[in-house]
């Protein structure tokens, strides 16, 4: 029991997340700051804006709307973040094994977040962070499928087998599956989902900041907008990793660790791209995009794998 | 300075007001996030809520109408906030001094912690007076 603890709380659990999650964004923030040639925000930012919310900003609660809703989502969000986490870590640092079926638990669990932030947005009362709910309801509608579709790809791919550890073995006996015209179909239609569900700019109409003013978290300040940041942080490095898990070969043990967070640091840079390089696109647009253009990428991968390719 | 008050100073949201303002200033303070001037580097972002908001940036003549927005976003927002005036208009009321509608400078409505005077303050002037605040204490 204690062990499992450590594990959800310590090591590939919150903590070490949410300090890679943390890395991690600040890096994005830094190739942004690059890409545009400025300076960019110095290597603790993620931190001091963290602790500047959770330590002293005051928490103000919405006059109308349910105000329990609205301060149990976020911490949902940080959950589900987690425990998702913590099915794609366990099997992917070889700690244990995992069960048969994880991949469809850590597909649900990764959805968590996005309905936690409708759900609280939604309890606020605010018209405008009605608007960006609805919208992220839309594009959670959009995406899923397409994500679903990956993951049925990955799981056919590897001989019908439904566990995250028997995927990455498959992958480090034989070879990466990115090194087939499939994967590569497959890989880009993983990135733009992870786009989609991180909210990055070609798809971050839910939070518009232009129009909505942050939408969905628009009523939330101090503690909780901390744990809504946390989540986020949370899932900045947990989706690029379950991508890592079942596309590009994992993790080996030894020296390979640094080749793994090279890895991790090429998907996220590719993100950092995409969404510095984009405007926003309307939820219609985004919606055709991943129904049909993704869909049909997926399928003719899928397609593909079936005559072995 | 502890860790909170560090974490802070680090870390400020700016949310920005204009009131009847005669653009100059709103032009200026988006000079600062530009490339060229980059305040990012002091942590410095621009939110588009008040609930996030760490610094509000008030600039522009405050007329009658403005005066009771100005009013509610200070209730909203979540404390501790620092205030800042920008521009002669903001610290002082310039040349709208005597005006009909003229409401006051923000000082008369909310406590303000730092002044930027000039019309309009270069944005030099700004980061000038935006590190100084984060500095403070």
């Amino acid at each position: 029991m204690a062990v499992y603890l450590f594990y959800f709380l310590i090591f590939p659990g919150l903590l070490f997340m949410a300090v890679a999650g943390a890395l991690l964004s600040w890096y994005d923030r830094k190739i942004t700051a690059r890409v545009q040639f400025r300076k960019g925000p110095p290597l603790l930012q993620p931190f001091y804006d963290f602790f500047k919310l959770l330590l002293v900003k005051e928490t103000i609660l919405p006059k109308h709307g349910s105000r329990s809703v609205f301060l149990i989502a976020p911490l949902l969000g940080v959950f589900g973040a987690t425990m998702a986490g913590l099915f794609i870590l366990l099997p992917l640092f070889g700690i244990e094994t995992g069960f048969r079926g994880d991949v469809i638990v850590i597909f649900y669990l990764l959805t968590l977040p996005s309905f936690s932030y409708i759900i609280g947005s939604l309890a606020s009362g605010n018209p405008l962070a009605a608007v960006g709910a609805s919208r992220e309801m839309k594009l959670i509608i959009s995406y899923e499928l397409t994500f679903l579709l990956v993951v049925a790809a990955v799981i056919m791919k590897s001989g019908q087998q439904f566990d995250m550890n028997s995927i990455i073995e498959t992958q480090q006996t034989g070879r990466p599956f990115i090194g087939s015209i499939s994967g590569v179909l497959l890989f880009v239609a993983g990135v733009f989902c992870i786009q989609a569900k991180l909210a990055l700019v070609p798809f971050d109409m839910p939070e518009a900041e232009t129009e909505l003013a942050s939408g969905i978290y628009i009523e939330y300040s101090g503690p909780p907008y901390a744990m809504i940041k946390l989540a986020k942080q949370i899932m900045f490095f947990i989706l690029p990793a379950f991508l890592v898990a079942i596309l590009l070969n994992g993790m080996n043990p030894g020296i390979n660790i640094v080749w793994f967070i090279l890895k991790i640091l090429g998907v996220v840079l590719l993100l950092t791209l995409i969404r510095n390089t984009n405007p926003r696109l309307k939820i219609k647009q985004a919606s055709g995009f991943f129904l049909i253009w993704m869909n049909l990428l997926v399928v003719v991968a899928i397609v593909l794998i079936a005559f072995g390719l | 300075m502890g860790f909170k008050d560090y974490c802070f100073r680090k870390s400020l949201w700016v949310f920005h007001f204009g009131g009847a303002s005669c653009n100059n200033c709103d032009i200026e303070i988006l000079d600062c996030l530009t490339p060229r001037h980059d305040l990012e580097r002091f942590g410095i972002l621009l939110v588009g809520s008040i609930r996030h908001a760490d610094v509000l940036l008030v600039n522009g003549s405050i007329n009658r109408r403005d005066k009771d927005r100005l009013l509610e976003l200070y209730r909203q927002a979540p404390k501790p906030i620092l205030v800042v005036a920008i521009g002669a208009c903001g610290c002082t009321g310039g040349i709208f001094a005597e005006g009909n509608t003229f409401a006051g400078p923000v000082d008369k409505i909310i406590p303000v912690d730092a002044y930027i005077p000039g019309c309009p303050p270069k944005p030099e002037a700004i980061i000038s007076g935006i590190v100084k605040l984060a500095g403070k204490k």
